[in-house]
């Protein structure tokens, strides 16, 4: 197990966090680290009524409460648009960074290199990580900086009003833009060529698996990557987008179900009527339990993953899930072999050598 | 050593250029290196100058070594003794020979040498380096070499000296020295043999070196950082940068290992661009650590936006520009002082950034650690603008002083502050100097948190678009521009030379300092009486006001083409701005004595 808590074992349940309410019969509901789910929300949205944005936020409002995930403990990141408004709109008691358009990587990397012990969530958009933020999100990935890095694709320039975006399907007709000539970037397979171990799509209509999907991601020992077609009401909804809620519920292909399990979770193989596909463990103890689902795919086999992806772009077929997963590569905090205490919490005592070690460098460059 | 008669009377000691003229990649460092540290190690005050191309073999490079007993170390525009070892480069050389002076030069070199004003001295380079190095690659390192043997005989080096220079060089490795040193003998021998000096320059040894350094001001910077308790370094390779981030690498790992731990109790990381660089330098100092980045021109322009993000949103961050020529990708391996005014305002709107100006490589240390405390302090991005010429060239100094203060990590709240104040405005004026508290993240208090961002935000932090509360920001930002510009009279005022009845005045800043010492003291010779102050810091302190309204003119010398610095200085002054001249020339090589005394006894002329 690695020495990152990313979520609350057993001993930290309730009654372990000193003043937490006692879970009496009267009292609020509250989750492992005594918490209720209000402390998890944020600001009232001010994006489109019926925005996939908001659905997203409300499952990371979930995820985030359900795995007991210490608000204090986390940062949360954007680069500029539509989605990097939200994360105004969740953990208010987590410091926020609404970076440049584009480079919420390099500032996450810069941040939790100071301080590595932090849960990160960073939020991006079709745009910011596709188009202007491509170079920074592959080296993060390359790095492989422990965050959750997500991505609301909705293949389309909303603040802006409308413009195409670099996920936006070839021959796609849009009422300000026109028709589109070019391919999409498919940011999965993109992610995959660069490195990253956890790589995963899904839909924001489809709450029980983009949760799931945040929950485990939120255990990867890396950069996890969550690409979630999440539909722009005004601009990028008519029912032949493949970025619209109707397509979604229509033409959705699960390629597994996945569920996680916390190491102190009971889950029976019953638990899953059509059968377990895989089961992957990640460093800290936690699984990934893959249900079964018309498809078969090993997300453990690289090539398998591309190969995927790539017919599936192909096709155009709209296939969610997780795609890839290696638990197994270090982090870029493990890399530089960081220590215990944050670099950023280290005392002035361990940050200015002493002077006897400034007057020996100086004898020796007389 | 057959010395005649006729030189005696003509002899100059210890006061000579001396430019080596060789083919970059071939191995001349060495060779250079090895005299300059050799007259440093005699006692001679001494100051080494790479001119070189953008390309890593075979073109003409240039490496001049300044040896003045009276201390005067900048840029010299003649060579007494010219070393050349690069025949593509040999006409140019060969008519660079000061009057009087010597040319050394490889006895192959096939062009006409007809000057009768300049000593010649012709050595076998090839042939000695052939005869000593079996090692057919080590060849042309070899004839470098040479060059160091043939110069120590007619300048009357102990050859002791020179073997001891090269211990420095290869750290005391037996093997290199002695095959070097067997070089030297020989090409030292076979001068004395058949050569015949009839230049007039020698060496003595003197005392003028003892105690000091040598060093290069991009190690000195990397050192300051180091010192100052740097912990988060993004940065991507540029020249003349990259050196402070090769000191880094070099002295992190020795001096700031925990020996608790064994770990590192910092981390670098090459970025993908000075872009993510700067961003990964932001997101670190909004996380709570000393964060830096090295870059030059090219890599500043990339950073633009990020740099008017951390001014806005109020993070510390240390930029250190080792400026060079520009516009564009420029002249990469030449000096400019040409970033001042982009380092300045860079970023969008109403952006005006610390910037500290080292003039040596002492304070290339002093800066590099004080930088940080203004960053934390002011919260705010701070450059230090070095240069190519202070950053890569090997400079003497006397040795770093230790920094004098405890750090200073500036207004942060802990979770303790939280409950006792039961909530912050992390924007707000708290305390009269506009500068606002604030938490960092992982603070373990449900009131800690606040949201950054580079949209209008009130004091709170929170997203607003109201015309008061933008206004009230930028008013508090100027604000606290003016508590910079206290503190930084205090940290890093200017040095003022006032001197009693003059009515002129030099202004300079930077490098500049080597050339305006000597023209001044050349202009005293002649009865100039000149004051001088050397700018540290922008923004500009108003003690400079009063130092101009004590002169009739004041020249502000300086090393670009539209004469930045004199721009700021009129803008903070405006009810003085004529009486600042511009003394100012772009060519890419350091200032010289005779160019900066040239173009203020021209322009005086015309007062």
């Amino acid at each position: 197990m690695g020495h990152i808590p990313n979520i609350n074992m057993p001993a930290t349940m309730p009654g372990a966090k000193p003043g937490a309410p006692s879970p009496a019969a009267a009292a609020p509901k509250v989750n492992l680290i005594g918490l209720e789910k209000n402390e998890y929300r944020g600001n009232e949205s001010t994006l489109c009524n019926g925005c996939g944005h908001d659905s997203i936020s409300a499952r990371i409002i979930d995820a985030t409460y359900e795995l007991g995930i210490r608000p204090e403990q986390t940062i949360k990141l954007s680069g500029i648009g539509c989605s990097s408004k939200s994360p105004a709109y969740w953990l208010n008691r987590s410091h926020g960074f609404n970076s440049l358009h584009g480079r919420m990587p390099s500032v996450a990397t810069g941040a939790l290199m100071a301080n590595h012990l932090l849960n990160a969530i960073g939020v991006s958009g079709d745009g910011d990580t596709g188009s202007i933020g491509i170079g920074q999100f592959k080296h993060i990935l390359r790095k492989n900086v422990r965050m959750v890095y997500i991505v609301e694709n909705n293949g389309v320039y909303g603040l802006t009003k409308g413009q195409f975006s670099a996920t936006t399907d070839k021959g796609q007709e849009l009422k300000y833009a026109g028709h589109n000539d070019f391919m999409p970037i498919d940011l999965c397979l993109e992610a995959i060529a660069s490195g990253c171990g956890f790589v995963a799509r899904g839909f924001a209509g489809n709450a029980k698996q983009v949760t799931a999907l945040i929950k485990a991601a939120l255990n990867h020992n890396g950069t996890a990557l969550l690409d979630i077609i999440s539909p722009c009401v005004t601009f990028n909804n008519k029912d032949d987008s493949t970025k619209s809620y109707a397509w979604g519920r229509e033409h959705d292909e699960r390629v597994n179900d996945i569920n996680f399990v916390a190491p102190y979770d009971e889950v029976q193989i019953e638990d899953f009527p059509a059968g377990v596909e895989k089961e992957v463990e990640l460093h800290n103890g936690a699984k990934i339990v893959l249900a079964k689902t018309d498809h078969s795919h090993d997300p453990t086999d690289m090539f398998a993953a591309m190969r995927l992806l790539a017919e599936a772009r192909e096709k155009q077929q709209f296939i969610t899930g997780l795609i890839y997963v290696n638990p197994s590569a270090p982090n870029l905090s493990e890399v530089l072999n960081l220590g215990d205490v944050p670099l950023a919490r280290l005392p002035a005592e361990k940050l200015r050598p002493s002077a006897e070690s400034l007057a020996k460098l100086m004898a020796g460059m007389v | 050593m057959s010395e005649t008669a006729q030189t005696a009377s003509a002899t100059i000691v210890n006061d000579f250029s001396i430019m080596a003229a060789t083919k970059n990649g071939s191995g001349s460092q060495t060779a250079n290196l090895t005299i300059l540290r050799t007259l440093f190690k005699m006692g001679i005050p001494v100051n080494g100058k790479n001119v070189f191309p953008s390309n890593i073999q075979g073109q003409p490079t240039w490496y001049w070594i300044r040896a003045s007993k009276d201390g005067y170390l900048a840029r010299t525009d003649e060579a007494d003794i010219v070393i050349s070892l690069n025949p593509d480069s040999a006409i140019y050389d060969y008519a660079s020979v000061k009057s009087g002076g010597a040319f050394i030069y490889a006895e192959d070199l096939k062009m006409s040498l007809d000057r009768k004003d300049v000593s010649h001295y012709p050595i076998p380079t090839r042939k000695i380096a052939n005869a000593l190095e079996t090692d057919v690659r080590l060849r042309s390192y070899g004839a470098n070499m040479v060059y160091v043997g043939g110069l120590a005989w007619l300048l009357g080096i102990d050859l002791k000296v020179i073997e001891s220079s090269l211990m420095f060089h290869f750290n005391g490795k037996a093997k290199p020295v002695q095959s070097n040193m067997k070089l030297v003998t020989e090409a030292y021998n076979w001068a004395a043999a058949n050569w015949k000096k009839t230049d007039p320059y020698r060496v003595e040894p003197m005392d003028k070196t003892a105690g000091q350094i040598m060093i290069d001001g991009n190690t000195a910077s990397a050192l300051g950082a180091v010192y100052g308790g740097v912990s988060f370094i993004g940065w991507y390779p540029i020249t003349p940068a990259t050196g402070v981030a090769d000191g880094l690498g070099e002295f992190l790992p020795k001096l700031r290992t925990d020996p608790e731990t064994g770990k590192p109790t910092y981390a670098i990381v090459q970025a993908e661009d000075e872009l993510a660089a700067l961003g990964m330098v932001i997101g670190a100092g909004w996380m709570g650590a000393r964060a830096m980045t090295s870059t030059s021109g090219p890599g500043i322009s990339l950073m633009a936006e990020f740099t008017g993000y951390a001014y806005f949103a109020e993070i510390p961050a240390v930029i250190v520009d080792v400026t060079r020529m520009g516009p564009s990708t420029g002249l990469p391996t030449r000096v400019s002082q040409g970033d001042v005014m982009k380092a300045y305002f860079l970023g969008h709107g109403d952006v005006k950034n610390i910037c500290l100006l080292p003039g040596n490589v002492g304070e290339c240390f002093e800066h590099g650690w004080k930088a940080f405390d203004i960053a934390e302090h002011i919260q705010t991005p701070v450059f230090v603008l070095s240069d190519l010429d202070l950053g890569m060239n090997n400079h003497m100094s006397q040795p770093f002083a230790y920094p004098d203060k405890p750090m200073d990590r500036g207004k942060v709240l802990s979770a303790d502050d939280l409950t006792r104040l039961k909530g912050f405005a992390r924007y707000r004026d708290v305390d009269g100097d506009a500068i606002g508290w604030r938490t960092l993240p992982g603070t373990d208090h449900p009131l800690a948190a606040y949201f950054t961002r580079g949209t209008g935000h009130n004091e709170r932090a929170a997203y607003s678009e109201k015309s008061a509360d933008w206004q009230g920001n930028l008013d508090r930002l100027a604000r606290k521009h003016e508590t910079a510009r206290t503190l930084l009279d205090e940290v890093a005022g200017p040095v003022i030379e006032q001197v009693d009845g003059a009515e002129i005045a030099i202004i300079s800043y930077g490098s500049n300092d080597f050339g305006v010492q000597e023209a001044r003291a050349r202009l005293a010779k002649e009865g100039h009486k000149i004051s001088y102050l050397r700018v540290r810091a922008l923004p500009l302190s108003n003690s400079i006001k009063d130092f101009v309204a004590k002169h009739k003119r004041v020249y502000v010398v300086e090393m670009n083409q539209d004469a930045q610095m004199r721009a700021l200085l009129q803008l903070h002054m405006p009810d003085q701005a004529t009486k600042l001249i511009a003394a100012n020339v772009c060519d890419g090589l350091p200032l010289t004595a005779k160019w900066i005394s040239g173009k203020i006894l021209e322009e005086e002329k015309k007062a």
